[in-house]
This record gives structure tokens, sequence and C-alpha cells, in this order.
């Protein structure tokens, strides 16, 4: 008991206050995320929902010295901070960059791809949520397969998204990143660990957190954990875990769980319950899932 | 103290790193190469003790620039052209964080058509960035535009960053005697970088916050003032840098031949030299003709130029750029800055040498001795009718 009112009192480095919206799973893995860290760290903040709901001049969320320039450049900006530590001749302070799912796999892409390559000793943190939520839910090359946004709206000529999730994590060891996992929401202690383990690192390191958002998503303010955990036992989020490119864990799917009952929790899949053609895309959707519990060897 | 006989480019290399940047950053693109070259040869061979990142993009750069200086480092960039407008989303960020970021812009045409020649086309992007924008007019004041940069970003009334325009080829590739000043002189004068704001665990702040509409148009004013009251510490570096380095370099505005001319020509860079030509012929002719060198185009020198130009009966503005769909920028500038001053000179203007098109001292003699003063605005000079007939 003791232990756990000591957790529920302890102060954490994202602070309460901040202006996310209710149940928001980002918050909630980025505050385990920070306290992972720990406080001596420096955190470079893409923009979007995170750097938007934390930072609202005069106010901000950080206990942690935090900065945030643009979208797309986070990873070089925390580069900046990571040599300027270097001619400072300070030693032991974390930089740790941060952006979601856009921000890394699609507009930040090239700066993250320069420090990676130059092996800045940095953890890349990815929240993703899946789209580009912070501008109204637009699809991005995260947003699953046939999921319904605002820019691949489901209609009579489309079922939603065409195009499969970009593989940050291949990319990731492509560039030969020494530490690269996946992390969520329904596994905080595997969460803590990786984190820990990736600000161990020294290199270039890269946690990949599913977000789940209560309104990308569409589904009740109380339900992420719940959704993030289907999503690791469809098979759908492999929680995987690679060092210098080797795959050296995988959380098991302890029952493993048809898609439908996945993409049923959520209104961006709906419209795929109502049609043949929406049936003969979840198999498809299945076909996903039983592949990466095939390639990671999740069951 | 040396002169030696050098490349612009390391004379402006040897600018750089006198002031001992903590973090360098760059993407090569002509013509600023071999500023980074003769940079990245320093540090190989230990004669710059500097983290030097090469990046995947000039927007990469400028991002390690500006994570640098938050990270609480002196920092400094270099490029040109297409690579300086793949920047500028970094740039102005740069200012309005108020980083006193040092970069150095070796003034290239913008594509299309592609040109690596040079103009001052690249610089306007700037203009309203909140940039101190300086303009050497050969490879000595390039490399003391650098340390007279630092020594204004890094002001506490100032906290903005410095762009050292240098001119593409023109200064960047030319043979010049400079004088490189010693390094414990460049010591003394601008000191180690305390920054006013910076990234610690042991002092967390937050940087880089976002605005409502409540906050937001303050916080621009005061950029924008700072940026006007900049003039004030511009001429304190530009005399305290004569002081202590033996030569007149920078500051607002330079004359030459002013005082007592009917007709001034206003221009802005390399340029100046062939000016001061034309200006000596003409006075050899007994025209009275006088040049007003433009050395900071922001903060605009506004009083400066009313008290250089007032009581002139012919003021001939010279543009290395031009506004699409309008014409001059410099001269709509002295333009606007003489507007309602008493008796206002006739004011002719020229946009010349864009794409590294070459000008000669009759050209400009030309556009001094046009008929009519006063009645040509924005007159294209050095243009080619084989290629415009149609």
């Amino acid at each position: 008991m003791e232990d756990l009112k000591q957790k529920l009192m302890k102060k954490h480095l994202l602070a309460p206050g901040h202006t996310a919206c209710a149940g928001c799973g980002e918050a909630l893995g980025m505050r385990l995320i920070v306290d992972a860290i720990g406080p001596n760290c420096i955190i470079a903040n893409a923009t979007g929902c995170s750097e938007i709901f934390t930072s609202k001049y005069p106010q901000s969320a950080w206990e942690v010295p935090w900065v945030h320039s643009l979208f797309e450049n986070s990873s070089a900006i925390a580069s900046g901070v990571e040599v300027a530590l270097k001619a400072r001749g300070k030693t032991g302070i974390k930089v740790v960059a941060m952006g979601g799912d856009g921000a890394t796999a699609d507009i930040g892409i090239g700066c993250i791809s320069g420090m990676w390559e130059r092996g800045h000793n940095i953890l890349y943190v990815c929240l993703d949520n899946e789209a580009y939520m912070n501008t109204g839910i637009q699809r991005s090359s995260q947003t699953p397969f046939n999921a319904s946004t605002t820019t691949s709206p489901s209609g009579s000529e489309s079922m939603g998204n065409q195009t499969l999730k970009k593989d940050m994590i291949a990319i990731a060891n492509a560039h030969r990143v020494k530490y690269v996992a996946t992390v969520s929401l329904a596994n905080p202690k595997d969460l803590e660990r990786k984190v820990k383990k990736a600000v161990e690192t020294v290199g270039p390191s890269y946690i990949h957190f599913q977000a789940p958002c209560p309104l990308g998503w569409g589904f009740d303010s109380d339900k992420a954990v719940e959704i993030a955990k289907l999503a690791i036992n469809t098979g759908l989020f492999p929680v995987i875990e690679y060092e210098d490119g080797q795959l050296v864990k995988v959380q098991k799917i302890a029952k493993k769980v048809p898609v439908e009952d996945y993409l049923k929790t959520q209104s961006r899949f709906r419209h795929l319950l109502k049609s043949d053609a929406g049936k003969k895309v979840i198999a498809q959707i299945q076909t996903i899932a039983d592949a990466n519990i095939e390639k990671f060897g999740l069951v | 103290m040396a002169i030696e006989l050098i490349e612009g480019s390391l004379a402006i290399a040897h600018g750089a790193a006198l002031c001992r940047p903590g973090v360098i950053s760059a993407y090569p693109i002509t013509p600023q190469t071999h500023i980074v070259e003769d940079l990245a040869k320093m540090v190989a061979d230990g004669q710059l003790k500097t983290e030097f990142v090469n990046t995947e993009s000039e927007f990469g750069a400028a991002s390690v620039v500006l994570g640098a200086l938050a990270g609480g480092s002196r920092a400094y960039t270099a490029t040109t052209s297409q690579g300086l407008a793949l920047m500028l989303e970094v740039l102005y960020n740069c200012a309005g964080m108020r980083l006193p970021l040092v970069m150095c812009c070796a003034n290239r045409s913008l594509s299309a058509p592609l040109s690596i020649w040079s103009d001052q086309q690249d610089a306007m992007l700037m203009r309203d960035s909140g940039f101190i924008m300086g303009f050497a007019e050969d490879a000595q004041e390039a490399l003391d535009l650098h340390i007279m940069g630092y020594k204004i970003a890094e002001d506490e009334r100032v906290q903005l960053p410095y762009m050292v325009n240098v001119d593409g080829f023109l200064i960047t590739h030319t043979f010049e005697p400079v004088n490189i000043p010693d390094q414990k002189l460049v010591d003394e004068y601008l000191g180690s970088y305390k920054p006013f704001q910076v990234l610690d665990p042991a002092n967390p702040i937050t940087m880089g916050c976002f605005t409502e509409p409540a906050y937001h148009m303050d916080v621009r004013y005061q950029m924008h003032k700072a940026n006007l009251e900049s003039t004030k510490v511009i001429e304190e570096v530009a005399a305290s840098f004569e002081k202590k380095f033996g030569r007149p370099s920078g500051g607002l505005i330079r004359n030459y031949k002013l005082d007592d001319a009917d007709t001034v020509v206003v221009a802005m860079g390399s340029i100046t030299g062939l000016v001061e030509e034309a200006v000596d012929t003409l006075r050899g002719k007994g025209q009275k003709v006088g040049l007003l060198k433009i050395k900071t185009l922001r903060p605009f020198p506004t009083d400066k130029v009313r008290e250089a130009l007032s009581g002139k009966k012919h003021v001939v503005v010279m543009d290395r750029a031009m506004s699409a769909g309008y014409g001059e920028i410099l001269g709509s500038e002295i333009k606007a800055a003489l507007y309602g001053t008493p008796n206002p000179p006739a004011i002719d203007s020229f946009i010349y040498g864009l794409g590294g098109r070459d000008i000669h001292e009759d050209e400009i003699i030309g556009m001094i001795n046009r008929p009519n003063p006063g009645t040509h605005r924005s007159e294209w000079v050095g243009l080619r009718p084989d290629l415009l007939e149609e």
C-alpha cells in the first residue's frame, strides 16, 4: 500500500494541468516516458498535440528543460543541443527528441535520418497516434490501412486510408540505431524498462509508442489502455525490442484476438463493419496482423 | 596581426573561427562551399576546436545551430540562395526565439532559372525575418562583420541573429589582401558566450512556447523594437571595433565624397568599389557626385539615410535584387525614408547585375547622367535587347 501511495503522490516531470483531451493516450504515455527518463535530460519537442497541450504561454507543464522549434526538426534541434553540451564539456545529460507520427515518419524523416546517420547520443521518441490529430485527424504515413480520417474519409468510392503503415522500426534499424523498441500503454512496466534502457544506450536509440487517441480514433475517454491492449493481442501493434539490429525480445500474445474485436471499438473503422466490401477489408487487416504474429513469433 | 593575400572565403572562415563558435553546422552549396571547406580543414588540422556537424540539408544545419544556441553554445552557419530558402522556416524561428546566431550568406540569385551567380535576391528573403543584416563590400569587411556580428547579436539589448551578406564569387572567390586579427585581440573584444537563456536540467526552462492572440503581437513587437533599437549598438560596435582593430568597418552607413555632392549613388555590397571609381571619374570632370553605402539593411538606418541625403538634388539607387511585380526594393526603402522630408531629392532607381550579369563603370555613369532625373523608376540596366526582341 505504502508503495502505491508513494507512487501516486510522486511528482511527475510532466505536470498536471496541461490541456490534453480527457483520456488522451499520448499525454499518459508521455508522462510515463518522461518519468522513466528522469530529471537529468533536455527535451526537444516537435510541433503537434504534445507541444500544444504542454506549452501554452505563459504556462508550461514541463519540469525538465524543454525546447520547441518547428514541426520537422526536433531531431536536428536535439542534435544541436547534444553537440553544444559536448562543446561546453557537459556530461551525463540525456538529450531526447520527441514528435508525433507525422513529425517522425513524414515531415521530419529527413532530419531524423541525419541525426541517426551522424550517431548522436540521443533518444528519439515517436508518439504515434496514427494521424495528424492536432490539425484535425488527417491521415499520415502511420495511419492504419483503411482507417477513415478527414483526408482519407470512407465513402461510396473509398474504404479510407489506402496505404500501409510506414515501417519506422525497419527504418531505424537500417540506420544502425543501437536500441529500437516499441512500447504500449498496456504494459507500463515494460515501457519503463525500455525507456531506461534507451536512456542508458550510448548512441542513437528509438522508442515507438502507440498513443491511442479518443478523439481521433473514436472511443470513450476511459478506454485508451483497453484499446492499447487489444492492439497488442490482435498482433496489429507488436511490442518488440532490438539491440544493434537484432530482435532480442517480443511480448507474447497470451490469447490471440481477431482484428474485428479491435476495429469495432473505434469509429475510424466503423464503416468496415457495414458492408461486404468492408468485411473483405477486415480480412485483409487480419492478414496484416497474422503476418506480424508470424514475423515476430508473437504467439 | 598579419596581412595575407587570401581568398574571400578563407577570410570569412578566419572571421568565423576567430569568434570560437562551439558548434558549426552547414550543408555545401555554391558559392558558400569554400567557407565551410576552410573551416572543416581548420578543424581537421587542429587549428579550430569546435563541434563541426555536417547535415543532410540546410534545413538540418539551421536547426542544429538553433539547438546549439539553445544548448548554450555560440554557433555558426553559412549558406546561400536555395540553401537559404530551405533554411527560411528555421531562421525566422531563430529570430523569434531571440537566439544570437551568426550566419554568412554568399549572396546568389534564386531559381528559376537556376543560376549559381551573384545577386542579392536571396538576402531579400530575410528582410522581414528579425535578423540584423550587414552587407560587406570586400573580404576584409566580410571577416570583420563576423566579429562585429557576434558582438551585436549577443548584446543583452539585442539578442537577435546576425546575417553577414557577402556577394557570392565577387567576394567569396576573389583574392584580396586581408588583415587577419590576432586571436588574443578577438578574445578580448568578444569574450566567451554568455547565453541569456539556456537549457539546463539544474534550472529547467521552457523555450519555444506557443502563444494565443493575447500574447503573440506583443512578443513580435518586442522583437521588432529590439531590432530597431540595435542601430545604437551597431554604431557603438563599429566604433569599438575601429578602436580595437585600427580600421573602420561595418556600421550602419558609410559615405564616400558625399558631403559636397549634389548627386548621390546609394548602393550595397561589393559594387560600391566600382561606384567609387565612377564617382572619381565624374568628379574629375567637375561633377559633384558622392556615394552612400548601405552597410546595414536591417535595422534600416532611416535617420542616417535622411541625414546623409538631406539637401541633395539627385539620388540614384542601385538594386541587385527586385520585387517581381513591383521592381525596386532598396529604391523603395530609400524613397520611404525620404518621404515627408523638406525638399526631397529627385530619385531614380535601377536594377542591375542579376544572376551575375556584369556591370561596368560606364553603365553606372549612365545611370547618374540619365536625362530627366527623377523619372527613372526600377529601370533595368544591362538587359540584352537581342534576347528580348519579339
